[in-house]
Order: structure tokens, then sequence, then C-alpha cells
């Protein structure tokens, strides 16, 4: 008789919930639970995984003027509203909604508010809010919309070594979740984790960003240190057991094989086609190392990725 | 499994029970003080076994036994091109890495009006990726009531040419008949036979044995991994020796569960009956064959040719397959961005293939014509190579005048990493009559800096 060879693993990933109800202190008519694992990536034969992964769609506060026409005609006029966006989104199939502030003249503590009341209110799912990327502005951004939806349990992100005191406190004081996001490397990962907790905030309200690239661009480091992280957090070590979010739809629609252009290469293919499997192949492959939020921007790579994951 | 040096010791002659062997126990006649010492170099694999004239027989198949793969290599031939598969030693990449990519192949039917059509596509088919040549390794062709024979007579000698892809066959069909017709027509190559049965396996075994052509093991859907192990035992009692497994399962949580039960069962418990590379399909869903490729298939068909899907899915396979030990490094040299023209701005990187990447992406979305010059840093990142003293001003110097980019430009202004921003003293120096400009730190803020400096 062959026996399957079983991993024990001792270790478990942090089951966490995104949104809050009503009842709960916020206004999401649904709420998302993430994590739980105790093995690995679809191995159901040899531990649990209560929960598949999630996927966000990601909405901008303003119209994007860099995103290929290709994204930009799926979401059409919905676009010019942050709000009317979300409810698109939400309809074509997001668990999630990710709203990214970008960096613009308006972009202000009022601004902040508005839109993400705008969203709020647009749908019922939880929300993922990332600022900018530079840290003043995401400080301002991020604590703006803290208030604003105090209680709600959003994940605020990035919050990275430089710049993570503000979005801590601000998550604390609020009741929302930070997503603390490090550059590829296991052990930053597990120090900012370290860091922030430090601060006082639960180890259930941290999701941890390891940072990817997309398929062709640098992937295969995303890919192993992801499953590195996961591996650490079934063998026990706590400070590596939240779950990961990653963001392949901004990676792979940076590509020039996101792009159509007259001047591609015959072997590249049809550019519509190319460019969603370039999506949905860097988020299969994420899925593949343990990613347990995904955020996309195409429907149609929403669309195939759901379909996949309950097979 | 490898044996340990000391588990080697039992089996030598200084262990023996009988008493003609023992005495020969520290005759150092294989060039070592003791066994015990012998015994340890063998665990190496830093001596043969043959240098001992004492081992006993049944201690010599142990140990030819332990030091065969745990997976066995299984090669394809055609056209004087190889496509080796198998050979695998870890679960993970990050232990050390993945050998040997598996084999894409595109199925055709016999039945199939374009399948020539589609054959020469595929082997005609390749793409560039970072200066690497990307292509598919062949055709499976089906047996579905058309002319097999003549089918696989056309297909077989496409590759001839010594530019087209792999070349490479695979025949499905369990019929032994149309098997070696197939066999037959493909007598100048080195197919994969597809497939041995529980019902069909003593002639699927034989034909193997008599055309020297590796076997696909393949039991039901519903099967146990005990059919399969017994079955592929059968198989190569019957002789055949280069094996593959088709453990039946389609649906994708099943393979990665079944693949990765077999590849733990190869390594980790040394079940050599099972101890194979896997052949998996994934029909038309390139999320199924990219998961075969990550999740240890050792033979992907996907059923369609399409360039749009068939690229992502090299480049999958070669980004899971790279060494992490050795990352990609791009060739140094001048890169053109956006048709720059003398005037343009000048950019110098280091050759680790991420940070060319993200910097040659930022610089390209921006629109901003440019010259990006990438220096030999030995595929270290910008701060690791300045860290390592690789990427100084003396290298970067070298890199600017080796390459000669100053007589496509008119102009002299070098823009430098920020975090590299030190060196902005000494590369003065180095280059005389230069302007050094330091700009972002991150490659995600060029196209902002890029657009600043255009403007200016
Ligand atoms: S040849 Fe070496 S291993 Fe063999 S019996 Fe003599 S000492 Fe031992």
């Amino acid at each position: 008789m062959i026996e399957i060879p079983l991993e024990k693993w001792t270790g478990k990933v942090r089951e966490i919930t995104l949104g809050a109800t009503a009842a709960e202190g916020g206004t999401r008519t649904k709420t998302v639970t993430v994590g739980g694992e105790t093995t690995l990536p679809f191995l159901e034969f040899e531990g649990s995984l209560p929960h598949a992964t999630a996927i966000a769609i990601e909405v901008q506060d303003l119209p994007p003027t860099e995103w290929p026409t290709l994204l930009t005609e799926v979401w059409g006029e919905a676009m010019q509203n942050p709000g009317t966006w979300a409810k698109s989104a939400e309809a074509r199939g997001a668990d999630l909604i990710f709203l990214q502030f970008t960096a613009h003249d308006g972009l202000n503590a009022d601004h902040a508010k508005k839109t993400v009341r705008q969203v709020l209110q647009a749908t019922g799912l939880p929300l993922i809010v990332f600022g900018p990327g530079q840290a003043d502005l995401d400080n301002d951004v991020l604590v703006a919309v803290a208030e604003e939806a105090k209680g709600e349990r959003l994940l605020l992100g990035a919050c990275e070594d430089k710049n993570y005191r503000t979005i801590v406190a601000t998550a604390l004081a609020n009741g929302h979740l930070v997503n603390a996001r490090s550059p590829m490397d296991v052990n930053l990962a597990k120090q900012l984790n370290i860091l922030v907790s430090d601060m006082g905030l639960p180890l259930d309200r941290i999701i941890m960003d390891p940072t990817t690239g997309a398929l062709g661009y640098g992937i295969e480091y995303g890919y192993s240190v992801m499953e590195r992280q996961r591996l650490a957090a079934l063998q026990g070590d706590n400070m590596l057991q939240q779950p990961m979010l990653v963001t392949p739809g901004e990676e792979a629609w940076r590509t020039k094989e996101a792009r159509v252009g007259a001047d591609m290469p015959t072997s590249w293919g049809d550019g519509v086609e190319r460019a969603i499997n370039w999506e949905v192949l860097t988020t299969s492959t994420l899925i593949q190392a343990g990613a347990n939020i995904v955020v996309l921007r195409h429907p149609e790579s929403v669309k195939r990725i759901k379909k996949q994951e309950f097979i | 499994m490898a044996l340990t040096g000391l588990q080697i010791y039992k089996l030598l002659p200084g262990s023996s029970k009988n008493a003609e062997v023992k005495k020969h126990a520290n005759c150092k006649e294989c060039g070592f003080p003791t066994c015990l010492a012998f015994a340890m170099k063998l665990a190496q694999k830093q001596v043969e076994l043959a240098q001992c004239p004492y081992v006993e027989e049944e201690a010599k198949s142990q140990l030819e036994e332990s030091a065969a793969p745990p997976i066995r290599l299984i090669t394809l031939t055609a056209h004087g091109r190889k496509l080796e598969v198998g050979h695998e030693t870890v679960m993970f990449r990050h232990d050390k890495t993945f050998y040997h990519q598996p084999g894409l192949f595109v199925k055709v039917k016999d039945t199939q009006a374009d399948a020539v059509d589609i054959a020469k596509a595929v082997n005609n088919y390749w793409v560039d990726y970072v200066g690497m040549c990307l292509a598919l390794d062949g055709l499976a062709i089906e047996a579905d009531g058309g002319d097999f024979a003549a089918t696989v007579a056309t297909i077989a000698p496409l590759a001839a040419s010594p530019d087209a892809g792999g070349g490479h066959l695979i025949l499905l069909t369990e019929d032994p008949t149309l098997a070696e017709a197939g066999l037959q027509a493909a007598k100048n190559i080195r197919p994969l036979l597809y497939a041995a049965t529980p019902t069909n396996w003593q002639a699927m075994a034989k034909l193997a044995v008599q055309y020297k052509v590796p076997l696909v093991v393949a039991t039901p859907k519903g099967s146990s991994l005990d059919d399969l192990a017994n079955l592929a035992d059968q198989v190569r009692a019957a002789g055949v020796e280069d094996i593959v497994l088709d453990p039946g399962v389609r649906d994708s949580r099943g393979s990665v569960q079944v693949l990765t039960q077999l590849r733990r069962l190869a390594l980790k418990k040394n079940e050599r009956r099972l101890g194979y590379p896997t052949l998996a399909f994934a029909n038309n869903d390139p999320i199924l064959a990219a998961q075969h490729i990550a999740k240890y298939a050792g033979f992907v068909l996907f059923d369609q040719f399409s360039p749009a899907t068939i690229y992502p899915l090299l480049v999958t396979r070669s980004n899971i397959f790279t060494d992490p030990q050795k990352p990609i490094q791009v060739q140094p040299g001048i890169y053109e961005i956006n048709n720059p023209k003398p005037t343009s701005p000048l950019m110098v990187t280091t050759n680790f293939s991420i940070t060319y990447f993200a910097v040659a992406n930022e610089v390209e979305s921006s629109g901003v014509p440019s010259w990006l010059l990438v220096a030999d840093a030995e595929g270290m990142s910008v701060l690791t190579a300045w860290a390592a003293g690789k990427f100084d001003a003396e290298r970067i110097a070298k890199s600017i005048n080796s390459t000669g980019i100053a007589d496509k430009l008119n102009h002299k202004r070098l823009i430098i990493p920020g975090h590299v921003a030190v060196l902005m003293g000494e590369l003065e120096e180095a280059l005389p009559g230069w302007d050094i400009k330091v700009g972002p730190r991150e490659a995600v803020d060029l196209p902002n800096y890029l657009k600043l400096v255009a403007n200016s």
C-alpha cells in the first residue's frame, strides 16, 4: 500500500476579516475573510483551506490617464466617478474594492474624504484603500480616509518601513487594518510585521504584501518569497502568519506585453488576448504561491480567475 | 534517496558477515585507509564503487539503486535535438532549483483538417524573451479515427530544418496496432508513446521495447496511486525502463494534489515504482497549463496554438525554471528606448534583470525617448552592486567609454540612480567633461523625473 506522504505542519495562517457590517460598527453589507490555511494552496488532503483567494478590483480616485485603452475602454464612463466605478466592479464579480488614490493637484484631505464616502455609499463590499505611494501624501490621504470611514475595517496601504507609523496609528485609532509591504524579502517582511505589531496593532489586523513582479518581469522572485513566507507560517513562525496581498493587475498592465500597438512582434499574438493572459497568468501563478488577496484591473481576468478558483 | 556514509559502510566488506569478504576489511586497495573512509567518499559521490574489488553482489545492487536519481531522466530526440525531462530533486525552486523545463506540446487530432498547418506553425514558432529564444517542444498527435500513420508521417519530418523549434512528438493512442503504425511512421525520431493502460499494457510495453521509446503509463480516473505503481511496475518488468506517469486526474485542484503526492513519494519516500516524470493535459486552459508548469508536470499538452497564449506560457515556464542561485542577467550595453535622439537623456543602471526591467519599463511607459546604459555589475541590483564594489565610478566610466555612447549624443549628461548619489564626485573625476545628475532612487519615480528633464 502506498502511503501518501503528509507534511505535519504545526502553524496556521491567521484568519483575517476585512470590512465591518452595521452590527460590527461599520456599514458593509458583506465582509470578506481570508487566511486560515493549515497547508499549501490546493492541498486539501493534508489540511484545511477555509477561504478561497479574494479578488479585489482596482478603481482610482480620478480617471486614470496612463492606463492602456484596453482597460479604459472596458470601464468606460464608470471611471468618471469612483462610486460608479466601484458599483460596476462589484457587478463584475469583485469580492473587494481596491481604491487607489493617485498623486494630483487636487489631492487633499477633503478630496480623500469625499471620495471614500462616495465609494462606501455606492457599494456594500469591504474596501482596501491605497495612497499614491509618496510618504507625505499617503499619510495625509490615509489619515483622512481612516477618520471618515471609522469602524469600517478598511485595509490601508501601502504601509512600508519608511512610513508605517502614521498609518498604523490611524488604523489603531479608527478600527482599520494595514497592508504591510516589504520589497520581496522574507526577513524584511517579518521585521515590518514586528514593527507594526509593536505599535499595538493586533496581528489579526495586518495583511502582508510581499511585492511582486509581473510575468516576465521578476515574478519568480516574488513567487519564491511568497512560497518561503507561507512555508514559514506553516512551520510555526508567528510573525509570518499573515495572509498575503499582491497586486498582479498593476504589475501586469505596466508591461509592454499588455499594450496594444502596431509595432508589436507577430510572435506576441493578438494584443487583447495577450494582455489579459498576462494579467491572468501573473495572478494564477501567485495564487499557486499562496496569495490570499489579488488586486486585478480587467473584468475578463476576474472572470477567468474566479472560474478556476472553484473547480 | 542517497544513502549516508554510515549506511554505505554497512554494505562494505568491513561490515560483512561473510568471513571470506570480511577478511579484506581496511585492505586499502580502494586507495583509502579504511572501509569507513571510503564509504564517506562514496556518500559525497567523489569516488566510484568499482574502486573496491570486494563489494558483495547484493550490496552492489543496493548501492547502485541508491545512487540512481529519484526521478528518472526521460529523453526524446528529433532531428538531432534532445528534450530532457525529469531528474528533479526538490519540491520548491528556492530549495535549489528546478532542472528540466517540462516539455510543452500542442495537441492535434488525426481528423483535424488543419493538423499539418498547426504543426508547421508550432514548429516555426519562437519568441525572443530577454535575449533568449523561447520555443515549443513539439506536437502530440492523437488517433481519433483519421489516418493516424499518414498524419504522423507528414508531421514527423517537418521540424528537420535547423532553425525550427523542438519538433518532438507524442503519439496518443491506446490501440497497439495504430501505435505500431505511428512508431513506424516516426522511426527517424524518438517520440513518447501514450499510453499503456491496465488493458493494453502488454502489447504497448512490447512496442516500447521494440522501438526503444519511452512509454506513458496511464491509469483511468478514480484509480489509486497503488494502481499506478503496480502498472508501472508491470511495464518495467516487461523491459521498459523509460516510463512517464499519467495518474488520470484531469481537474486543476486534483492535479496539483496528485502531482505533489507523486513528487513527494519519489523525493521523500524514495518510491522507485513512481520515480518518473509525469504527463498532464491542460486542454484549452492556459491557467491549467501554467499550473502544470509550476506544480510538477514533466510534459504538458495544450489543445490550441495561439501566440497570444503560448508566449505568456513560455515566459511562465522560463521564469519558474530560472535557477534562483543564478538570476538572469541582461547583456550590458546601450538600450534604446522610445527611439532616442542625440539630445535624449542618458541613464545608467545595472545588469540585474529585475533592476533592468523595472527601469526599462518605467522609461518606456513614460514615453520619453531615452538612452539606457546597462553596466556590467555581475547581475546585482544597484545597492547590492554598489556595496560589493561592482557598480562604482570606475565601472560606470568603463562602460561609458567601451560602448562609445558619447558618439551618439550631443551632450555629456549622465543620470545616475539616486541610491548611488555618493558616486557623483568620483564620477566627475573618472569622466572629465561629463555632467553627472542624480536621478530618483526608485524606478517608479522615473517617468515624472524624465518629464521634468524633457521640459527643462
Ligand atoms: S578496498 Fe577499501 S572499501 Fe574495499 S575492503 Fe579494502 S579498504 Fe574496504
